[in-house]
């Protein structure tokens, strides 16, 4: 009987083993065809990137190019190469880094209390509440341009690093308290009502349990705020100076020139030196995607 | 003393909400004001009536943008949820290189879509991108020229904006997994439940906040749609891919047509508010119930 | 004692108001961000400099100047305007109306200058306010609209001639559509599809009906048989396109040109910049024409606004920017760099090339003839609504299937709401 238990059993984990690894290259093969589709533009991206003008115009769009060339690359940076009056990325960088940094830390504060306060803290009417939040995300930003440059006048903030900071958090807190009031949901209250009862306050159980639990959603948040604040073209170009404009204004300039000859190398090129902060941003975060930070956390 | 204790909690959210008033409210009956004058190049304040509600209706391009935002809209949803959700599940079985992959369905967001929608654009072109390269590989009746195509357009654009924006669905369904309980999914285990209905019956039906947060942002992003269509069509061929955030500002600021474009906007965030605020507060009443 | 004296000299000095001394100041709004504009631009910049001025750089590119009017307009909202655009046509009057660029503040130069004397009377009537009697904006260039650009070598291997009239191109486009060659190159942008129309609407309908079309906006013109023919032959046209056409930018256009796949492009004198960048010389790799006409020349005049401010400084800024900008020297240099030709009429065309010499000489032609007229596609001739509206019909029936007489009449309607 043992024997025959033992045969079906080692059968059965044979089966199994080669369904897993069915199961593992479908799941593989079907990541790497998404991987085609995400990679392409990139890939269209890098190869203009590193070819001359001449050969971009005969050429195929997906041929390779002749050599690699960091030219355009040195050109989108600080103009190597050019003969004056052409923006260049490096002055604007900076710009971008003083306006990211606070706008996505307040946002993404302001967002995780928020969150947590309409949560654990119900009253008569949060939901209300909220709702008033998501009502912010729907707003077309072409829309509020004109009275934002209004008030921003009257407030003294019309060309400044400070008000666009104030435009960002203003409408990255919709989003943010999004995010985090509909993660903090799903957190079981035992935590907080346990601490409630033990006399804890408001904050203190905000700092002491919900952010050390918090990090996938901050994580998800600060990728999102990040990005739109840093990736945002229409606030910057209407509510910055000239040479206090955030970087996007610069690639905006760069790429599009109206009827002057077009180089797509060094657009190209510029646009993924821009995009490389926002790259690094993601690959830091992802580290916290952790599995399991919270199963036995939750519990207490 | 005990009163602020007592209201702490309300009281956080009062600078939230003090910004929220002015800066979203207020603004939105700033918009509403405008678009009932006759405000041409830059705001004026006498009220004219409802005659640019009027002079919008009647412009076939106003008509063009608002399907093409339901089209765009649905598709996007949809497409965007179901590949974020399924890359999501994908990705969290535990795969070599997954920090690898999440980056490369992340990235399309992290760069500028001026720049994106060039390349794109000449992918999709006819000539020079992926109908050219099948072609030239030898499949010589192959066709792929929905850029080009009035009637088809606006799909090209829904390829280039899931491309954009579903691996950050793939990334906040991809936290929401990570957040569920490992006990649940053990015991779920032990029952003998597959994979297949884990994730069906149990895990997702635990998504539903996380479904809210996608759908929230996709509308969002939707409506916000200029780069895309301007970097990948300019709104073309002719109107045909036109959106009320290309319309709205072409009329605001191209135009001299302030008070118009602010009927489109109120137009817009109505049609909005009519089918999302009743989706979300259902929800709501749906955890309230709880 | 003498310490005393000091300290009361460097009180004295202390205390007297800086005022007395103030640098011009000038903000300045523009789009030129690149390639041969970028250095035109640079050009005025060093001038200023050189006279002690502090230039305030203000570049918004995209769309042609979309963005920038979004920043721009954003700016006047919170009463904080630049104090200089770039804003060309009709669109100065515009803001004149709106009250926000009296007192005028360059007109007591201009009047010094003898700018009446300069400028030709159409262009100094584009850069007046107040019913036209100051001036409050200065131009820098003019560009002409209407030429035909083509690949020489191509031509002479089909034994095509540049064309003289609309039928010629006709034929010269089925020939070489036979031959395998792509007649026409085009980027279907709405604004590519104007640039084409009003090139077409010139030639096919003649001056005096583009004036009555796209200047006075005469309803029974606009929408009457002769607009029914410029429809016909955009039709036509169309099919000497090719499929890749729809979105696609004007200088890729160029480029197919450039390598002998197509054999013709209708676009502005800006198109040389492309060819000069790729080392292709006029008359000899390509040539450049005007589109078939009876001496029309749809003209578009670059120019910088200048808005109410406040502040000496800026003030002083705008000065000294309006002077120099209608500066003898500047007028040359920037026109070469850009490829357009001066606006001033008493600068020397030596150092231009072929082309500009022969958009000059045609300048003096058409203005005698009465075929002088403003580009409506490029913002000159029309209000941006009534400019939107009849561009939104031209790239309309360009990509869809309408008919000729259902354009016309839809041109008239959309011209009439927009009003």
């Amino acid at each position: 009987m043992q024997d025959k238990e033992k045969l079906n059993l080692n059968r059965l984990e044979a089966n199994s083993k080669r369904k897993n690894i069915i199961y593992r290259w479908i799941l593989y093969f079907i990541l790497g065809i998404f991987v085609f589709y995400y990679l392409t533009p990139l890939y269209v991206m890098i190869v203009t990137s590193f070819k001359t003008m001449p050969e971009i115009r005969q050429g195929n769009l997906f041929s390779l190019p002749e050599s690699i060339k960091f030219d355009a690359w040195k050109q989108a940076w600080d103009g190597a190469g050019f003969t004056g009056g052409d923006v260049v990325l490096k002055p604007y960088f900076w710009n971008s880094i003083k306006l990211v940094v606070p706008a996505v830390i307040l946002s993404t504060l302001l967002g995780a209390i928020n969150g947590y306060a309409l949560t654990k803290w119900r009253f008569k009417g949060d939901s209300y509440i909220f709702l008033l939040f998501l009502f912010g995300t729907f707003i077309p930003y072409q829309a509020i341009l004109l009275p934002m440059a209004r008030t921003l006048g009257v407030l003294g903030m019309s060309n400044s690093i400070s008000g666009l900071i104030l435009v960002h958090v203003v409408y990255g807190v919709c989003f943010t308290t999004l995010f985090c009031r509909n993660y903090y949901v799903s957190i079981s209250d035992e935590m907080v009502r346990a601490a409630r009862i033990d006399g804890a306050g408001f904050f203190k159980i905000f700092f002491k349990i919900i952010l050390p639990i918090s990090i996938p959603i901050l994580v998800v948040t600060v990728i999102w705020q990040f990005t739109q604040v840093w990736n945002d073209f229409l606030f910057g170009a209407t509510f910055s100076f000239g040479e206090a404009a955030p970087i996007q204004v610069a690639l905006n300039n760069l790429v599009l020139t109206s009827t002057a000859v077009k180089r797509y190398n060094v657009d190209m090129a510029a646009a993924i030196i821009t995009g490389v902060p926002t790259l690094i941003v993601y690959i830091l975060a992802g580290n916290y995607f952790i599995k399991g930070l919270t199963a036995g956390s939750v519990k207490g | 003393m005990f009163w602020l204790k007592k209201n702490l909690p309300k009281l956080v959210l009062v600078p939230s909400l003090g910004i929220l008033s002015w800066f979203v409210y207020g603004f939105i009956f700033w918009t509403i004001y405008i678009s009932f004058t006759k405000s041409k190049m830059l705001p004026r304040y006498e009220i004219w009536g409802i005659d640019q509600y009027i002079r919008l209706w009647n412009m076939p391009r106003w008509h063009v943008a608002v399907e093409n935002l339901l089209i765009f809209t649905v598709l996007f949803i949809i497409l965007c949820i179901a590949i974020g959700i399924l890359l999501s599940i994908l990705l969290d079985q535990k795969i070599r290189a997954e920090g690898f992959l999440r980056t490369i369905y992340l990235y399309p967001m992290a760069l500028s879509f001026i720049v994106t929608g060039t390349a794109w654009k000449w992918v999709l072109n006819p000539t020079l991108g992926i109908e050219k390269f099948v072609n030239d590989m030898g499949f010589e009746t192959f066709k792929f020229d929905w850029l080009v195509t009035p009637e088809m357009s606006i799909y090209t654009i829904v390829i280039a904006g899931v491309w954009q924006s579903s691996g950050f669905i793939m990334a906040i369904f991809l936290a929401g997994l990570r957040s569920v309980d490992d006990e649940i999914i053990k015991a779920a285990k032990i029952d003998g439940a597959g994979i297949f209905s884990i994730y069906s019956k149990i895990i997702l039906p635990m998504m539903r906040p996380v479904f809210m947060s996608a759908i929230v942002i996709l509308v969002h992003l939707s409506i916000k749609s200029y780069d895309l269509i301007i970097a990948l069509t300019s709104g073309g061929p002719g109107i045909s891919s036109d959106m009320p955030a290309v319309f709205m500002t072409a009329m605001a600021f191209h135009r001299s047509e302030v008070g118009l474009a602010s009927a489109s906007a109120i137009m817009m965030f109505l049609t909005v508010s009519a089918i999302v605020v009743p989706y979300l507060y259902s929800e709501l009443k749906r955890e309230n119930a709880r | 004692m003498k310490m005393k004296k000091l300290i009361v000299a460097l009180i004295a000095l202390a205390l007297t108001p800086s005022v007395s001394f103030a640098a011009p100041k000038a903000e300045v709004l523009h789009w030129w961000t690149g390639g041969g504009e970028a250095k035109a631009l640079k050009v005025l910049q060093d001038e200023f400099a050189a006279q002690n001025g502090v230039w305030l750089d203000m570049p918004v590119s995209g769309g042609g100047g979309d963005a920038a009017m979004q920043t721009l307009k954003a700016r006047i909202v919170a009463n904080d305007a630049p104090a200089a655009a770039q804003i060309k046509g009709p669109t100065i009057q515009e803001y004149d109306e709106e009250g926000v660029v009296a007192p005028y503040n360059i007109d007591a130069v201009a009047k010094k200058e003898g700018w009446d004397n300069l400028l030709s009377k159409q262009v100094a009537s584009h850069m007046k306010c107040d019913d036209g009697k100051a001036y409050c904006a200065a131009p820098v260039n003019i560009h002409r609209i209407d030429w035909i650009w083509a690949n020489k070598k191509v031509l002479d291997s089909n034994g095509i001639k540049m064309p003289s009239t609309w039928a010629e191109f006709n034929a010269a486009a089925d020939k070489l559509q036979a031959n395998g060659i792509i007649p026409l190159a085009h980027g279907s942008q709405p604004w590519q599809d104007a640039t084409v129309f009003e090139a077409v609407a010139l030639g096919v309908g003649g001056n005096d009906f583009y004036r009555k079309a796209f200047v006075d906006l005469d309803a029974a013109t606009l929408g009457g048989s002769t607009m029914t023919k410029v429809f016909d032959q955009m039709r036509k046209l169309k099919g000497y396109t090719d499929a890749g056409s729809p979105g696609r930018d004007w200088n890729v256009a160029t480029g197919m040109v450039m390598e002998g796949k197509a054999a013709f492009q209708i676009m502005g004198d800006w198109a040389k910049g492309e060819f000069a960048a790729n080392n292709m010389a006029p008359g000899k790799d390509y040539i450049c024409a005007p589109t078939p006409s009876n001496n029309g020349y749809l003209y578009n005049v670059d120019s910088f606004i200048f808005y109410k401010v406040k502040g000496k400084d800026k003030v002083e800024g705008q000065k000294l920017l309006a002077s120099l900008m209608m500066g003898k020297n500047f007028q040359k240099v920037f026109n070469i760099y850009k490829g357009s030709i001066p606006a001033r009429l008493d600068v020397s065309m030596d150092e231009f090339d072929m082309c500009a010499k022969k958009s000059n000489a045609d300048l003096k032609t058409a203005g005698s003839k009465g075929g002088l007229l403003p580009s409506f596609a490029h913002g000159m001739a029309l209000r941006l609504a009534q400019k939107g509206a009849i561009q939104d019909v031209v790239t309309e029936h360009f990509n869809s299937n309408m008919s000729s007489s259902d354009a016309a009449k839809k041109l008239a309607a959309a011209v009439k709401a927009s009003l």
